[in-house]
């Protein structure tokens, strides 16, 4: 009846269990404080069945922060582990949960946080900038969430409910076939980045098609804001890698399922294969998060240095080489595998090239500054450290590119402390900045600057003690994923700083957490009056914050690459914008809907029946996600009206209070 | 007082990155540097092929790092003096210049990364008077298996090589996929279950070299690491005399025994008179139930070899 779960299946460990409760007691906690503050019917007509890409955004950054946390407590765990483990010392953990908590974290980051995060950010934005009332796809745009959400449960729901992979977070076969890994770990893994994996590739052609087909009236290709374009990039490789890791998952599925032999290493089945169609997806991922980073410093550079992004073609340019180089650097993550000195040289060079688009951008940025005025409020704050991370972390990345250096640091912690750098310094900086920035847009009052700036130096300071000593430990022979060393190596002195490190990164956190809460509580000391808090430069800051659901009363008409600058410029400070017509039109915004969440939690159902071998609840789910799709198929009002007159109003009252405020 | 407390950051920061360093080299003092440490010749020219990409990068980085910090103090807003435009937004000129130097610092790299992955092709013989000597290696869980064709004994965790010769290692996996790394010596190749990859190391001093794998492998992967231990040619000739007269012999079951999943505390050697037992370890991944067909190489062969 119930396949392979039974009383076994709930956790025995200390810490495993520590781990459980506290996560059941959140959600308790929770579900709770949502039940006396009756605030259940708000939450589902205001948030859950919204259509409303800055109210899905707002969700996809909840999720993403939520999960960044428990990553960082998962990091804490394993930096503790490794600072103990010395010589006969066992450490807090057992060699099994320590590889479920690394596969868990590296799972947990890129597909949790740092998509959730960036879909946040362009789900926020990118509809804004576009001078769009909205997403192309709407409905759709709700299904991709809740399927993200999905896979993130069906992640946290191993920590109750069985075990996660103990195979690093890209799970190669053979370890992650069915005879070493017989468990349910690896089909957590499987069917939880399945079920995200489909959002985000939906989420791709989502995005993709509404920067094609929804930009605002005169607002040609080259006008577009720069983040724009680094999201054009980013959804064009989504478009083309997510179909990779689909298929490659649905094949190791086959394999452990059906016994089927497409990556074993019996039976003509062959490893090789996964680990190249694995990286042909993974690498492009890599630039799916860094790219829109990249967007975002853009913008940001420009509005706090108050002048034009300098070298915009060669930004977008830069950006296109970054988009199709980025397709044939794979093998890079794999010159150990004994590919031929041609083989290895190629993809070595076409790995060394990222580095001229690269460094063009950082140029372009550097020149945006110079002859600028710059204001270093906190959005500054983490550009400039992220300039000096991610030029650290590119140049151990192009040693890396000389197939000959990387077979003595690859797999170490030279390697670790290289990604990390890209992903932290990179991505992660770039989407805090975005967040600073973006912030009162959203919400309608400003960040309080003094936290943020803490938070700031948390992170950097902790991030090089975290980082740096990894780099050394790489050069000592430090192999990555160890759970216990020799103490005569010399090793742990590094890893109690680099978890030192950890515990500078977490304060970081704290402060950025203390900073939204402290912001909610002077809220009205910061509010955000004149929708242009930063002096920006694009669209966005041409409404109100926050802006109203469909974000224009009248749709704009773009001219020039900084169409709300130039306005200012040239009108002074009264109505700023051109307009695509002339009066008010009836506009229609798509009606809230359920069937989202339905689709998802039918396909949650599916993930976790399969897992667990309960055949019965899969056929079941998988009824229930067909027969969601044929519903709303049939569903003829998907729209409500809003008409010339109420956005006249609306409107004229916006216009009223911006005036007030200037 | 506002150019004291300027000055106060200053020197507390840069005692910070002081004593940091300072830290640093207390605690690592006296333990290897494997990687900057090499003591072989593939390992001496890997260093240096990272030491000349190292310069070569640093020709950009340390400039834009510096720029920047330049950039952002002089464009400050509090300094009106500076000069500010607005509305300059591009000069052909110097886009030009900043697409050119990399493009250059690239071509020079990738001269090297074109040169080097040739020279130091882990398949590639290592040029010397002497023949490699052979060995055989098997990844297990979680222990290593070096088979040496030629002495008929085989060594489990303790890789025993004569100084000064080449050794031609020819490497698979009868578990998971793991990975041969000797950092002092050079590295690293992959170990595939049904494959055979190879390595070509020379150690140039005696001495004994930390090897492990780098590639999880399961749950005993932190304990797979063993000692290249490298003697003279006679000490050699000495050992592999002694392991030949040791009792145990390294036979199909003994094998079998061996490669149960578990991990090894100390050494372990054999005489391994079965001189088809490594192909016997490939070719159980080749068809099903053992059954290879008549004739023909039952390797598979890696892209480009």
């Amino acid at each position: 009846m119930l396949g392979r779960l039974s009383w076994a299946a709930f956790p025995h460990e200390m810490i495993v269990l520590g781990g459980a409760v506290s996560m059941v007691g959140a959600v308790a906690l929770i579900i709770a404080a949502l039940s006396y503050f009756k605030l259940w019917t708000w939450l589902w007509r205001e948030w859950l069945t919204s259509l409303d890409p800055k109210r899905i955004g707002v969700m996809y950054g909840v999720v993403g922060g939520v999960m960044l946390v428990r990553g960082v407590i998962d990091t804490a765990l394993l930096r503790t582990q490794q600072a103990l483990a010395a010589g006969d010392n066992p450490g807090i953990l057992t060699s099994d949960h320590f590889q479920q908590i690394f596969t868990a974290h590296g799972t947990m980051m890129i597909f949790f946080v740092a998509m959730g995060l960036m879909f946040a950010i362009i789900n926020l934005i990118l509809p804004l900038q576009l001078g769009a009332r909205d997403v192309a796809f709407p409905f759709l745009n709700s299904v991709s969430f809740w399927l993200f959400a999905a896979g993130a449960i069906l992640v946290n729901v191993s920590l109750v409910i069985g075990e996660f992979a103990a195979t690093g977070w890209l799970a190669y076969p053979p370890l992650s076939g069915i005879a070493s890994s017989p468990g349910v770990g690896v089909d957590y893994w499987l069917w939880s980045l399945q079920i995200a994996g489909v959002g985000s590739l939906l989420s791709g052609i989502n995005f993709l098609v509404t920067i094609l087909r929804m930009r605002a009236p005169g607002m040609t290709l080259k006008k577009m804001p720069i983040f724009a374009w680094s999201v054009l990039g980013s959804m064009t490789l989504v478009a083309f890698a997510f179909p990779i890791l689909t298929a490659t998952l649905a094949m190791l599925s086959l394999d452990r399922l059906l016994g089927m032999h497409f990556f074993t290493s019996e039976a003509g089945g062959n490893p090789m294969m996964y680990i190249n169609l694995i990286w042909a997806w993974g690498h492009p991922e890599v630039y799916i998060l860094i790219l829109p980073a990249f967007g975002i410093f853009s913008e940001i550079v420009a509005t706090f240095s108050r002048k034009r992004l300098f070298g915009y073609m060669s930004m977008v340019y830069a950006i296109g080489a970054i988009t199709f180089l980025s397709f044939i650097v794979w093998l890079h993550h794999f010159f150990t595998m004994g590919a031929g000195a041609n083989v290895n040289a190629f993809f070595g060079i076409m790995t060394a090239v990222i580095a001229v688009p690269t460094g063009v951008k950082v140029f372009n940025w550097l020149f945006t500054m110079y002859r600028g005025r710059i204001r270093f409020a906190t959005p500054m704050l983490w550009f400039m450290g992220f300039v000096v991370t991610f030029t650290i972390g590119g140049m151990t990345g192009v040693l890396m590119s000389v197939p000959a250096i990387d077979f003595q640091v690859h797999n170490s912690l030279f390697l670790v402390a290289h990604f990390h750098n890209m992903i932290i310094g990179g991505v992660l900086f770039g989407y805090f900045a975005g967040f600073s920035y973006w912030f009162p847009k959203v919400f309608g009052f400003t960040l309080n600057e003094r936290l943020g700036k803490y938070a700031f130096w948390c992170w950097i300071i902790g991030f090089l003690l975290a980082f740096m000593p990894l780099y050394i430990l790489g050069f000592m022979g430090a192999t990555r994923r160890l759970d216990h060393y020799d103490a005569s190596l010399g090793w742990q002195g590094l890893f109690i700083v680099a978890g030192v490190g950890v515990l500078v990164i977490l304060m970081g956190i704290g402060f950025q957490a203390l900073q939204i809460i402290v912001s909610i509580v002077q809220r009205n000391k910061h509010r955000d009056t004149t929708g242009d808090p930063w002096n920006g430069r694009t669209l966005e800051w041409s409404t109100s914050s926050p802006a109203p659901a469909y974000n224009f009363a009248i749709t704009p008409k773009v001219e020039s690459r900084d169409p709300f600058w130039e306005a200012k410029q040239a009108r002074g400070k009264t109505l700023p914008l051109q307009h695509a017509t002339k009066e008010y039109v009836d506009i229609y915004l798509p009606k809230n809907t359920p069937l989202g969440i339905y689709i998802a939690v039918s396909s949650f159902v599916v993930g976790f029946s399969v897992i667990w071998h309960i055949w019965w609840l899969a056929v079941i789910g998988f009824i229930g996600v067909i027969a969601f799709i044929i519903i709303r198929s049939f569903d003829e009002d998907t729209e409500i009206k809003i008409s010339a007159a109420e956005l006249k109003k609306a409107d004229a009252a916006r216009l009223a209070l911006h005036e007030a405020a200037r | 007082m506002h150019s004291i407390r300027k000055n106060f950051k200053i020197i507390v920061s840069s005692a910070a990155v002081g004593l940091a360093v300072a830290a640093i080299i207390a605690i690592t003092r006296g333990h290897t540097f494997a990687v900057l440490d090499p003591q072989g010749a593939i390992a001496t020219q890997q260093r240096t092929i990272l030491i000349i990409a190292t310069v070569l990068i640093l020709v950009i980085v340390l400039p834009v790092i510096a720029m920047t910090f330049a950039i952002a103090w002089r464009y400050r807003e509090q300094n009106t003096k500076a000069r500010y435009t607005p509305d300059w937004d591009g000069d052909g000129r110097l886009e030009t210049i900043w697409w050119g130097i990399p493009v250059l610092i690239i071509i020079a790299l990738s001269s090297v990364i074109w040169t080097s992955s040739h020279a130091l092709d882990p398949y590639k013989p290592i040029a010397s008077a002497t023949p490699p000597l052979q060995v055989q290696v098997v990844a297990l869980p979680w222990k290593w298996l070096f088979i040496y064709p030629e002495q008929h004994i085989a060594s489990v965790n303790l890789l025993k090589m004569p100084v000064g010769r080449p050794v031609e290692f020819t490497i698979t996996s009868d578990a998971a996929m793991n990975s041969l790394w000797i950092p002092q010596l050079g590295g690293q190749v992959y170990a595939m279950a049904g494959m055979n990859t190879k390595l070509h190391l020379i150690a140039d001093k005696t001495g004994n070299y930390r090897g492990s794998s780098a590639n999880i492998s399961g749950t005993g992967f932190a304990d797979m690491h063993f000692i290249a231990s490298a003697v003279s040619s006679d000490d050699f000739a000495t050992w592999a005399t002694s392991v030949q007269n040791s009792g145990k012999d390294l036979t199909q079951t003994s094998y079998a025994t061996l490669a149960r999943p578990g991990t090894l505390p100390s050494p372990d050697f054999y005489r391994a008179t079965d001189a088809t037992l490594y192909d016997t370890i490939i070719n159980k991944y080749m068809y099903p139930a053992g059954t290879p067909p008549d004739g023909g190489s039952m390797e598979h062969t890696m892209m480009g070899h």
